[in-house]
Parts: structure tokens; sequence; C-alpha cells
């Protein structure tokens, strides 16, 4: 059995007594779709942390970075800018008015049936299309990391899902959210001593280590180059880079507080005060997390080499062979069950969110017409939805198998969650006017439009093929979503949202009236 | 539950105490988010559209977009802080509204 096979199991194991003790202690649907209400400030800032931080950002921007320098880093500041959003906007009047889901705070003055169906469908959406990035990417790094331990693709992805269904089904929201902050714990201890190991590299010298930045040498179409990796333009080029970066930019700042898996994390602490401690926890974790990117894609390409990384397993494992490069392989075995961690937490989160809103928001309130048909009914839906899910999701990672581009995958959930989520809420907190139809229309035109440019775009059709040039459709997309919401809102003339707007005005910014924590 | 009666949530929205909360609110969160939507999209235009002049070198090997980009990290930061100390004020601004329903804190025993 090899080292790295074995950290990840003790992280298995780990996480399974975990979801044993979160079982015992959960009673309730309070306690399985958002842990009793009782996390603390601190403990739900790394979990979101966890939740937040996938493969694609450990794996994914140190390989950006080590193969286009610059361009990879300037990628990776939107994903902390992104937080100010939450922060200042959604987290806290959503903590105030809901319950367990985003459709929550849009339910309480719009028709709930027609905004639940549809919040519901786009949440489902953006979960799935992330999970299963997340799932192909776990299959994928099986093959490259635990080469010689003799597991497979499939072996590796029905795990991961195995995994995800037994934490949630069994542990609900306080599995997950322990599951997250292990997660977040080990992926900043990680990165944190292989940034120290890059700067040792250099005696501790930013001056050395940036002048090694300025010059790095790779094979560019067969003849040795040297480059400033510091030099903006290597990945985004004209004529239409800037406009991607634009567009990418879009899609985070206005897509992150939009993430269902995100939002629903507000649920799980005492109160909106507790919300706001916690985003801002997260965005300590968080930034310092991309501020180290710096050290791992640029120690990459200097201490690693762009042309070693390409012949030895790709972009994408930059950081584990710099782990390698600089502590041996009991240290690449470290960095490598981290990045297995970092994939299990996110999926977790992925599941209790897609069940909770296809338990909450559809099967309670939508097809039982919101009548009581009690707590532990709801609880066993979300159980069942969350086998479904993880079963599907397994599925289809291994239909499509380890080959799949599925990277868009991801870049398709932060543009839904900005052009149909986002606006829905945005508009439901801070427009008297907004109604049911802006509502439905939002949420329709956000997401279908967000899929369909997608689908005429460079990562579907190629490059060459492209009818819509940008990668990111956010830049037309999020303006669909919002422009729908206005119009529709205006066209339709229904002004009975008007009634509750002073209610959830008050509720959002006072918290009077708010869930409270449950009782042991 | 510290109360039974359900809350006059228009009374409420209407008292001077919860509209100058809302004001205040506005005061801090509009100009904030004006002002990180156009400090992070600078990056991306500037670098996308002015490449020369982001790519000078100002201090060793390191060039204005480098350094901007890092700044984002400071500015995102020193927001949330000047939120977090803002909303310390509106945490109690809140509170008042909350009394005028609950009325006086020792009556609202838990």
């Amino acid at each position: 059995m090899t080292v790295s096979l074995m950290i990840f199991l003790a992280f298995v194991a780990l996480t399974l007594m975990i979801t044993a003790w979160a079982a015992k202690k959960s009673s309730g649907a309070a306690s399985f779709f958002a842990a009793g209400r009782r996390i603390t400030g601190w403990q739900n800032g790394l979990a979101v942390a966890g939740d937040y931080m996938s493969a694609a950002s450990f794996l994914g921007i140190a390989g950006l970075i080590a193969f286009n320098g610059y361009d990879g880093f300037m990628y990776s500041v939107g994903w902390l800018v992104a937080y100010l959003t939450v922060l200042l906007i959604v987290a806290e009047p959503l903590r105030n008015a809901g319950k367990y889901t985003m459709a929550d705070i849009l339910a309480y003055r719009l028709s709930p049936r027609p905004v639940r169906a549809m919040a519901s469908l786009a949440t489902l959406t953006v979960s799935t299309f992330y999970m299963i990035a997340q799932m192909v990417g776990a299959g994928a790094l099986v093959s490259l990391l635990l080469k010689d331990s003799g597991i497979g693709y499939t072996t590796a992805v029905s795990g991961v899902g195995l995994l995800m269904i037994v934490y949630v089904v069994f542990g609900g929201m306080l599995a997950t959210t322990w599951v997250q902050i292990v997660k977040a714990v080990l992926l900043m201890a990680g990165t944190l001593l292989l940034s120290v190991l890059v700067l040792k590299h250099f005696d501790f010298s930013f001056t050395a280590f940036f002048d090694a930045v300025a010059h790095v040498r790779y094979t560019l179409n067969g003849a040795l180059v040297e480059q400033d990796f510091l030099t903006p333009g290597l990945k985004y080029k004209p004529p239409y880079g800037a406009l991607d970066l634009i567009s990418l930019g879009m899609a985070l700042i206005f897509g992150t507080a939009g993430l269902p898996h995100i939002l629903i994390r507000f649920y799980t602490v005492p109160d909106a005060k507790t919300a706001r401690v916690s985003v801002v926890w997260a965005m300590a974790i968080i930034g310092a997390f991309y501020v180290m990117t710096t050290f791992l894609g640029f120690g990459a390409a200097t201490i690693v080499g762009r042309d070693f990384i390409a012949k030895n397993g790709g972009i994408n494992m930059s950081a584990p062979l710099l782990a390698q490069a600089l502590g041996g392989d009991i240290f690449f075995a470290f960095i490598s069950a981290v990045a297995f961690a970092t994939i299990l937490a996110v999926v977790a989160g992925l599941t209790i969110s897609a069940s909770s809103s296809f338990s909450h928001d559809f099967w309670s309130n939508v097809v039982h017409h919101g009548s009581d048909r009690g707590p532990y009914e709801e609880v066993k839906v979300a159980r069942l939805t969350a086998f479904v899910v993880g079963v599907v999701s397994i599925v289809l990672a291994i239909v499509l198998g380890p080959g799949a581009n599925v990277a868009f995958l991801v870049g398709l959930a932060f543009a839904v969650a900005a052009s149909a989520n986002l606006p829905a809420i945005v508009l439901s907190i801070f427009w008297k006017r907004f109604n049911t139809a802006g509502a439905v229309a939002a949420l329709g035109a956000g997401l279908a439009s967000s899929i369909i440019l997608i689908l005429l775009g460079p990562s579907v059709r190629g490059p060459a093929h492209a009818i819509f040039p940008l990668e990111n459709p956010g830049i037309l997309s999020i303006p669909i979503g919002f422009g729908a919401a206005v119009v529709a809102t205006l066209v339709s003339g229904d002004r009975s949202s008007e009634q509750k707007f002073a209610e959830l005005q008050v509720r959002g910014n006072t918290g009077l009236g708010s869930e409270k924590p449950t009782a042991h | 539950m510290s109360s039974h009666r359900p809350p006059d949530w228009d009374r409420l929205a209407s008292t001077p105490q919860f509209r100058h909360l809302l004001l205040a609110k506005a005061g801090f969160v509009v100009p904030a988010t004006l002002f990180f939507c156009a400090y992070y999209f600078a990056l991306p235009v500037l670098v996308g559209y002015f490449p020369e002049l982001m790519n000078r070198r100002v201090w060793g090997p390191l060039n204005i977009a480098y350094l901007f980009a890092l700044s984002q990290f400071a500015m995102a930061w020193i927001i949330a802080f000047l939120y977090t100390r803002a909303a310390r004020r509106f945490d109690r601004m809140a509170a008042e509204v909350v009394q005028m329903h609950e009325g006086a804190p020792e009556e609202a025993k838990l």
C-alpha cells in the first residue's frame, strides 16, 4: 500500500468517525439541514472555505500559474473579492429571513410554488454540474497520484461518491460541516508548508524568488525560451482574452453569492451577526490561500519546470510534483491526500445543497403545497435525494470517463449562479416592486442563457467553431438575467408582492422572527 | 419565546429608528460595493487593454500588474474590516428596533 493511500485512508477513517458522531447527535429537520444552527463563527468560516476551495483551486490554479505565470495569478484574485458581495449584500438578510434553502428568501414575498420550483431547478443544475466536474477530476487524479496502488478511475469515482452519500445520508449538515473544517485545515497546512519550502529553496529571499520568476525557461515549439512569468498576457491573448477575463470576473463576483451550497452554510449559525463573522473568517482563510498560490504556482514553474510537469502528468500535477521535488515521496503523498480530502468535502457540500433544495423546496412546498408534512418526511426525502444524486453522479462520471473535458462545468455553475440566482435574490431583497413573474423570468432566462452560451462557446465547440467567442458567458448572461427580471416584473403588473416587502425588510435587517438555534 | 404577539411589521418598518438603520446601512454598503467593483474590474481592464503600462517594472522584477493584483487582497480585507466595524453600529440600531416590538430588555426573558 502506498503512503498516499494510507494518509488518504486515515482521512476517510476520521471523517467516518465524525459522521458516526454527527448521526448520534442528529435529530429533526433543523439538525439535518442546518446542523441545529449551532455552528460558531470561526467553524463556519473554515467550513465555507472548505466548501468553496475545490480541487480546481488547489491543483488547477497552481497549474495555471505554473504554465501561464501572471495570468493564472490574476485569475485567482476574483475568488476572494467575490466574498465582499456575500458579506455586504447577501449573507445577513439570508440568515435572518430564510430557513433551509436559497429559495426561502425568494418565497417570502413571492408566490412560493413557481419560485421554489424554478429555484430548485437552478440549484440542482448548479450542484449537479459542479459535482460531475469534481467527480471526473477525482477519478482522473487517482490514475496519476495513486497509479502504483492499483486503484483505477471507476473505483475512485465510486469511492468518492459512496463516501459523500454516507456523510450526507447519515451525518447530515453537521457531518458535512466538520468534514469541510478538517479539509480546510489540511489544505491550509499543506499549502503553508509547501510555500515555506519554496521560500526555503530560495534561502528565504523574496528577491531571489522573484528574480527566478522573471527568468523562467521552458520549451516552446521545440525551442528553449526564457520568459518573464510576471508578464501579463501569456494565457489571455487578443482579441477576446481581456473580455473573457472580465466575463469570468463578473461570474465570480456575482456568482459566488448565488452558489446554493455556499448560501446554505449561513443557516448553520445562530444568527446574522455570526454569519457575518463567519464570512470574515472565510475571507481571511480563502485570501491567505490564494496569496500562497503565488508560491505554489511560481514555485512549480521555477523549481520543477513546465517541461517536466508536462511530461509527468500535465498541468494539474504542478502542486504535487512541487511537493515531491521539495519534500520527497512522503510530502508528495501528503499533498495528494489533501487533494482528495478537498474533493470529498466539496462534493459533500454539493450533495446536501441539492438534496435540501429538492426536499424542502420541491417536495414539501411545490408538490405538497407547503402543507405541514412533518419534519421527518422532509429529512427522509432529503436522505433519499442525497442517495439518488450520489448514484447519478457516480454513473455520469463513469460514463463520461477520465478524459472528459469537464472544467467548463464549473464555469457553467458560476454563470448560472450569477445570471439566475443572484438577480432573483438581490431584487427580492431590495426592490419593492419585484414580483413572482420577475423571479421566474430571472431564474429561467439566466439558466437558459448561461447553458446556451456555453454550448455555443469555445469550451464545447472548440475555439475554431465557436459561435459565441468567450469561454465565460457572464458578460452577456448576467445582464440577460437582470433584464428579464425587470421586464417581466413591469409587464406582469402584479403588485401583490409589495405587501410583504416591509416585513422582509424588517426581518432581513433586524433578525426579528428569525430561525433560532435548536436546543440539545 | 420572548414575545407571543406577532410583530406589526408595517409599523416597525415606518419607525424613524428603522428608516435611520436602512439609511445608515445603505450609506456604507452602496459606496463600498461601487468601490470594490470598480477596483476589481480595473484589473482585467487595465491588464487587457493597457498591457505595456501594466508591465512596467516598479520594484525589482515586480511590475505594476503583479502589485495591483496583490493589492486586491488587501483591498478586500480592508473593506471587510471596515464593514465589520460599521456593522457594530448597525447591530445597535437593529436592537433598538427589536426592542420597540419586544418591550424593555428585562421583560424579554428567554
